[in-house]
């Protein structure tokens, strides 16, 4: 049943140079993009893309991801076959046959029972697909070809081996059970003659099956199966990435304006992308109906990477613009829909970084060609010249206060900096935060100061939205500062704040512990440095501000607060810590009016009206505008917004 | 052809306040910015720059560090920044700077002719409204205060036609050309500079005229040129608050009473 190799290895060898040459001209196209160090600490990786890859951890959370679990590793062990198969078709003697039988039996009994779990698993994802697809769009003829192609392979295996069995030519049949079964199938209908025509069909079927699938594999999406194993390889491995910095000279590009100023890991990114949809089902934009839709902005960094690739690489200065119209460009309603809350790279089961190219493409629109939304004109001129985004007189940072008693830091003599950022001095209902923090920090005894007058925005808006040159201006004034001041531990109410001096900072080599509230809240609770009595909020539904849970893995810290302060544990809402659903506000988004699709806040606190709460509480003074609005949109006076400091705060016992 | 932009650099008012002993501004540590109303004279003078391709020119009068004034307006598309810089300018009024920017722009209309030449409506720390018709009344030229629409523009009949902001009403004007235009806010929304653009600003020349280059009689510029001078600066007498009752104990009858006595003092129309 084997053909000639004389016909098949000039076949295999063509379609094997035009696997290469496909794949070398597409994934040669990463080479266009910038620098990046995505190699440290291998072990680390291998570990990540084990576990990610390998055990598809992300996968396995979603449902039918186990049923991608089968075929994902169906194929690498019928790779094995499959290469045995191809070697054999040029070369005869090359089989397992060759193994001693105490192998060779057993291993084509796990073929046999792969194959046909394969053959399962694409025939439920088929009718999943069918049924109820992961979004609209995925209901593709792409999608099932492939799904048919797989299946057309698995029966062309059993067709093959039965044909085998039933003519009595594979010693091993015992060993194969499924195929067996096609044996007596097709035994049963079939002369000797036509069980070798049968045979000869089902090898050509196969092989067939194979080339194409190897052949088309580079022009679709299933090049995922090549690019996503390294892509987990290469992932960031301090969680969510943070913005890197710019070189501003005269004469430099900045952002990403056109594919080559993206990376090779960037651009790598867009290879693997399987256009699963989970990351839009994550996204706050996409759900809410805004044109941002994380899928679409790998899908059309691609598509524009195979337009323009060919046309930089061939030395042209003509190429499409990464923001615009049509499929190969990002709309600009996109880019500025994104609240940069991270869903999209938590959700992803092969790591893609959707979140930093959106900045890039932010970064690029803003200091290239000064094109942003208007209501920012004016964000960035109050940021310039009062350093706070209201444009309030430096002077009123400390009037928040009142008549408390607020001292200075100073170094050696305080311990502990509270930043209190933007809103916690300047927004009328973040300022009683701040006083909860203030009265919390007295009645524990805590030796701390603020900066007064002196303190500035962190500049987290700024980078979120691409302003990086004013940002960076910022980061160097605050990171001056506080090494004049010799300041070592920083507390912040503002979970953007404490990403920024934490993380950002770090860039301008400013190496402090920073500390959000609830993770020092909590400690002076275990510590029992505070005295409370048990406060009555109700029942407590607790949000998780993005910049704390997602990027940064601060979860459990405000539960455990809210927990001790009130004696119970939080309820949960339906999407929460790592796929918690963002309020609206990150991303610069806050300054900004929502346009475009349903409002993110609405949808948040509809989510957080289903476990019929009396408080929702949060940790972040964005959120508190954004859940405030809207519960004063969908339950007026039914239910309080708090603050977790607030919370303490009103079990102090004074 | 030359469009002017005059622009000031000003102390962000906001930010002010009077010492009581003194009487005068207190202006340590507070951040100088653009004169708003001047950032709507300079974006009109960069439109008629992008729209007919003349060359735009920002001119101030102020000390050596006004610059940093100019070459925001040079980050921002000006084509040259002229700096008016000498002692004998200080402690001008509005006659004394009127003379010196009206000296600025007669001296550059000896290189190419000025058609037009743009002031905000007035500055946020004088607030007289004075120097733009000044420069007008000194060069000889049309003068079109508060505008916030050109409506036609004409350089072939050498006319131009603009809508004037007066209060509770507009006024269509033309006038002829060259012409000083003072603007208001809602002529235009200012633009934001690109990051080439500031960086090429750094490195871009601020021309400094002093009075050797503009040669005016010293009787007629600074201190000596300035018939007005400040006899005293305070700020007004403000009557002492009240709290309105009791917010958190009874808000609707605090809300009430804050209603009722609003509309006793007409304050508030039903």
């Amino acid at each position: 049943m084997q053909p000639d190799p004389i016909v098949f290895a000039p076949l295999l060898i063509g379609a094997s140079l035009l696997f290469c040459w496909s794949c070398y001209t597409r994934l040669g196209l990463v080479a266009l993009g910038g620098a990046e160090d995505r190699f440290s600490n291998p072990g680390q990786r291998l570990k990540a893309m084990f576990s990610l890859a390998l055990l598809q951890q992300r996968v396995l959370s979603r449902p039918f991801g186990l049923n991608h679990l089968l075929i994902f590793w169906s194929f690498l062990v019928l790779a094995l076959a499959n290469g045995e198969f191809l070697l054999a078709g040029i070369f005869p003697p090359a089989r397992f046959s060759l193994l001693p039988a105490a192998w060779y039996g057993p291993l084509l009994t796990v073929f046999d029972l792969v194959s046909l779990a394969a053959l399962v698993a694409v025939c439920v994802a088929a009718c999943r697909r069918a049924i109820n697809p992961p979004y609209r769009e995925a209901r593709s003829l792409e999608a099932f070809g492939i799904l048919a192609l797989i299946g057309v392979l698995m029966i062309a295996y059993f067709g093959l081996h039965g044909a085998e069995i039933a003519a009595g030519t594979e010693p091993a049949a015992a060993a194969m059970p499924v195929s067996s079964a096609a044996g007596r199938l097709l035994g049963g209908h079939l002369g000797a003659s036509q069980l070798g025509l049968a045979g000869a069909c089902f090898w050509w079927l196969h092989a067939a099956a194979l080339l194409f699938f190897l052949n088309y594999l580079p022009f679709s999406k299933h090049l995922h199966i090549l690019a996503a194993l390294p892509n987990c390889y290469l992932k960031e491995l301090d969680g969510i990435p943070v913005p890197p910095r710019e070189e501003f000279v005269e004469g430099g590009r900045l952002g990403a304006g056109r594919i080559d100023d993206f990376t090779w890991k960037d651009l790598f990114d867009s290879f693997s992308c399987t256009e699963c949809g989970r990351c839009q089902q994550q996204c706050p934009a996409t759900t809410t109906g805004k044109p941002l839709n994380p899928r679409l902005v790998m899908h059309s960094i691609k598509e524009n990477l195979l337009v323009s690739g060919p046309l930089i690489k061939a030395g042209g200065s003509r190429s499409i613009p990464l923001v615009g119209e049509g499929g190969q460009s990002v709309a600009a309603d996109a880019i500025w829909s994104c609240t940069s809350c991270a869903a999209c790279l938590a959700a992803c089961p092969v790591c893609i970084e959707q979140l930093p190219k959106l900045t890039k493409l932010r970064r690029h629109q803003v200091q290239m060609h000064a094109d942003f939304p208007r209501e920012l004109l004016l964000l960035f001129e109050n940021l310039e010249q009062r350093s706070n985004p209201w444009g309030i007189a430096p002077a009123e940072r400390t009037k928040w206060s009142g008549s408390l008693q607020v001292p200075t830091y100073e170094a050696g003599r305080t311990e502990y900096l509270l930043y209190v950022g933007c809103s916690g001095s300047f927004d009328p209902r973040s300022k009683q935060v701040t006083l909860a923090l203030a009265q919390i920090l007295n009645a524990a005894g805590v030796s701390w100061g603020i900066l007064g007058k002196e303190e500035k925005c962190c500049g987290d808006s700024l980078r979120r939205l691409g302003n990086e040159y004013l940002f960076d201006q910022f980061a160097r004034d605050n990171v001056a500062a506080f090494q004049a001041r010799g300041v070592t531990k920083v507390i912040t109410q503002c979970p953007h704040c404490f990403t920024t001096l934490k993380n950002d900072y770090r860039q301008y080599g400013l190496e402090i512990e920073v500390i959000p509230h609830a993770e020092f809240i909590e400690g002076l609770l275990r510590e029992g440095r505070l005295q409370l009595q048990e406060v009555d909020a109700g029942s407590v539904v607790f949000h998780d501000s993005c910049y704390l849970g997602r990027h940064n893995g601060v979860y459990q810290a405000p539960r455990a607060v809210l927990e001790l302060a009130t004696g119970n544990a939080p309820l949960e809402m339906r999407r929460n810590r790592e796929q918690s659903f963002c309020c609206g506000a990150g991303g610069g988004r806050m300054w900004l009016e929502e346009h475009l699709g349903e409002r993110i806040n609405l949808n948040r606190v509809e989510e957080a009206l289903d476990s019929h709460p009396d408080t929702i509480c949060v940790t972040c003074p964005y959120c508190m505008t954004m859940i405030e609005d809207g519960v004063k949109e969908l339950a007026s006076g039914m239910i309080e917004v708090r603050d977790v400091a607030e919370v303490v705060a009103r079990g102090l016992r004074s | 052809m030359y469009v002017v932009a005059c622009i000031k650099q000003v102390p962000d008012t906001t930010q002010v306040q009077i010492d009581p002993v003194t009487n005068t501004l207190v202006r340590d540590g507070i951040p100088f910015i653009v004169n708003p109303y001047d950032s709507h004279a300079l974006e009109e003078s960069l439109c008629m720059k992008d729209r007919y391709g003349f060359k735009a020119v920002a001119l101030s009068m102020g000390p050596p560090n006004a610059e940093a004034t100019l070459r925001k307006a040079l980050s921002l598309g000006a084509d040259r920044a002229i700096l008016l810089s000498d002692r004998a300018f200080g402690g001008a009024d509005t006659l004394s700077t009127s003379n010196v920017l009206a000296a600025a722009i007669r001296k550059l209309a000896e290189q190419d002719e000025v058609g037009l030449v743009f002031c905000g409506k007035q500055t946020i720390d004088g607030d007289t409204a004075q120097v733009g018709p000044g420069i007008a009344v000194r060069l000889g030229i049309s003068q079109l205060t508060l505008v916030d629409r050109i409506e036609h523009l004409d350089f072939l009949a050498r006319k131009i036609r603009v809508r004037r902001k007066l209060e509770g009403r507009y006024e269509i004007v033309e006038a002829k050309l060259p012409a000083m235009i003072t603007v208001v806010r809602e002529l235009n929304q200012p633009r934001y500079p690109t990051v080439p653009m500031r960086l090429k600003a750094v490195q871009s020349d601020v021309d400094v005229w002093d009075n050797g280059v503009l040669r005016l009689d010293t009787n007629s510029i600074g201190l000596k040129g300035s018939p007005t001078w400040v006899s005293r600066i305070f700020s007004p007498e403000r009557s002492q608050g009240e709290i309105v009752g009791d917010g958190l104990k009874d808000p609707s009858g605090t809300a009430r009473d804050l209603v009722e006595r609003l509309l006793a003092r007409d304050l508030l129309t039903v």
